[in-house]
């Protein structure tokens, strides 16, 4: 497997490589962080408790407010932020978030589900400007 | 993306370095969603509370109040969603120099680019509400789908980074809810229970919007059988963003666009029901009679001069819990108001506090909950309730009346 390319809609941010961390759920940093231990904090959701700092979040969609917008280039300001997100689908916020913090950010894979496609571990580079996926190792 | 000649200069740094940053942010976010040129706006409002902005966020717009007046100027009316700081109340609530000084600084930039300090997620009721067709570029989720669903105008979700470049430029990109054919209903929910007062409106949006599940789904809803409030809808399209990230919504035969069913396509969608059990399921999840309550909010989004007065004659003759804190956020521009008419002295001879252009959860909700002993948490809204929960709190859900008699008791009723 490893070496797979996989595509995905054109993002945003710089070509990033890391590891992946994936959970069927969706993603709001207001709703679901603690920001200043850089966890995720809301109980119900599927990675609570688990560091979200430097990794390739690998989520569903987006959720909630506006606020995230502001909080990835906070979050990035004080290093405790993660490499990328993709998503099966993005919202607008997310988008603006990582354009404005610099962060990497792509959604609408080709081939389906990103739950699916990337498991926790795996050793990603994403190159947004190509709209790619590389799974370089798998987790 | 398709740029005029304008916009090909701001891009060039012609009308200097802000516009230059703001159309450069514009087409990196137009492109991922495939705009094929931009649209001027009316209006633009921004979220932009001291939590979320931090220190990098005010070193940011300090930058930018830095450049000339001539390049730093905002193109169109802009104003702001709630504060996360009341300057005249926030040592009491536990807040520290250190929260205050962010917002003072970063009231001080804004105010040099000619934003308008508003500090309002109620704008579509207090400032200048859009019209059918005017295209927008609002923040705050709450704000959008009403101005979008209620209204009739078009606005995509704009963060605030994408609300003060759509400020600057005068423009936003051409994607989602700025073309015809992102509004069409997606989903098609017939409601089977009557929603009766402000929370179960906001219970029926929760619903809707977990149901709907994405950004890019719209929903039309049948079956309402009376004309809602601008309150009732305030809460439902708030509650519905927030649980389910929807900018947009169609009440057929209530909302502009969608007069019929059929004029925004849901006579061609397969129906699906909205259920007493649905509705019942989402409750369940929030607090039980006989809970402790630490602190009764009303907020999320902040309550209009009709709500005040709903407030202010329930809590009449009586007097709050020891134990029990109740904090009931308004806008700048309602307080006056409430306040010259008495409801603001009712209410805080109640043993509340109104605070006046903040919102419960976005003025530092996690410290001011440890700074306080509040954990246990009950609101008549919808949307604090699916907030708080990331934010340590125990969040509990009831009626408006049964929160003031649950702040009497100290125990919900």
């Amino acid at each position: 497997m490893s070496g797979k390319v996989l595509k995905c809609h054109v993002g945003i941010g710089p070509k990033v490589r890391g590891k992946a961390l994936v959970a069927d759920d969706n993603f709001s940093a207001r709703y679901d962080l603690d920001r200043i231990k850089g966890i995720f904090s809301r109980p119900q959701h599927k990675l609570a408790g688990q560091s979200y700092v430097d990794v390739i979040l690998v989520l569903n969609t987006a959720k909630g407010g506006v606020a995230s917008a502001w909080m990835l280039y906070e979050m990035k300001s004080r290093g405790l932020a993660p490499k990328a997100i993709l998503f099966n689908a993005a919202n607008t916020i997310l988008a603006q978030g990582a354009a404005l913090a610099e962060m990497t950010m792509c959604d609408r894979f080709e081939d389906g589900d990103v739950a699916k496609l990337f498991q926790t571990g795996d050793e990603l580079e994403v190159d947004p400007e190509k709209g790619e996926v590389t799974i370089l190792s798998r987790g | 993306m398709k740029l005029n000649d304008m916009e090909k200069a701001m891009l060039a740094g012609e009308m200097g370095e802000p516009k230059r940053w703001a159309i450069d942010h514009q087409l990196k976010v137009g492109r991922m969603f495939d705009a094929a040129d931009m649209v001027p706006v009316s209006q633009a409002h921004m979220m932009a509370d001291p939590e979320s902005i931090g220190e990098a966020g005010t070193v940011f717009m300090e930058k930018m109040a830095e450049h000339p007046e001539k390049d730093r100027r905002v193109a169109v009316p802009m104003i702001t969603d709630p504060r996360g700081v009341d300057l005249n109340y926030y040592r009491p609530l536990g807040q520290t120099e250190e929260m205050a000084g962010i917002e003072r600084r970063f009231i001080a930039a804004s105010e040099k680019l000619g934003i308008l300090m508003t500090n309002t997620c109620v704008n579509y009721q207090t400032i200048m509400p859009p019209v059918l067709g005017d295209h927008v570029a609002f923040g705050d989720t709450g704000v959008v789908i009403y101005c979008n669903s209620v209204c009739g105008a078009r606005s995509n979700f704009e963060g605030g980074p994408s609300a003060l470049a759509a400020g600057l430029t005068g423009r936003t990109p051409r994607y989602g809810l700025h073309l015809d054919e992102k509004r069409c209903a997606t989903r098609r929910f017939v409601v089977k229970e009557q929603p009766k007062g402000l929370t179960d409106w906001g219970v029926l949006g929760a619903v809707i919007g977990r149901m709907s599940g994405s950004y890019w789904a719209v929903p039309v809803v049948e079956g309402i059988e009376q004309k809602p409030t601008s309150d009732e809808m305030k809460h439902f399209g708030a509650a519905m963003a927030s649980w389910g990230s929807t900018p947009l919504f169609h009440i057929a035969g209530v909302t502009p666009e969608a007069q019929t069913l059929a004029a925004v396509g849901g006579d061609k969608l397969k129906a699906e029901t909205v259920s007493k059990s649905d509705m019942d399921a989402l409750r369940s999840n929030f607090g039980g009679k006989g809970d402790k309550v630490d602190v009764v909010v009303f907020a999320a989004p902040q309550l209009s001069l009709v709500e005040m007065q709903q407030v202010a004659d329930l809590v009449k003759g009586k007097t709050l819990a020891k134990k029990t804190a109740m904090l009931v956020c308004t806008s700048p521009q309602v307080y006056p108001d409430a306040a010259r008419m008495g409801l603001v002295a009712t209410i805080e001879g109640f043993g509340a506090k109104v605070l006046q252009g903040t919102c419960f959860y976005q003025q530092y909700a996690r410290e001011i909950g440890e700074a306080n002993g509040w954990k246990r948490l009950l609101s008549n809204s919808a949307k604090i309730v699916n907030i708080l929960g990331g934010y340590g709190y125990q969040p509990a859900l009831a009626s408006m009346e049964a929160c003031v008699e649950s702040a009497v008791r100290g125990e919900i009723v």
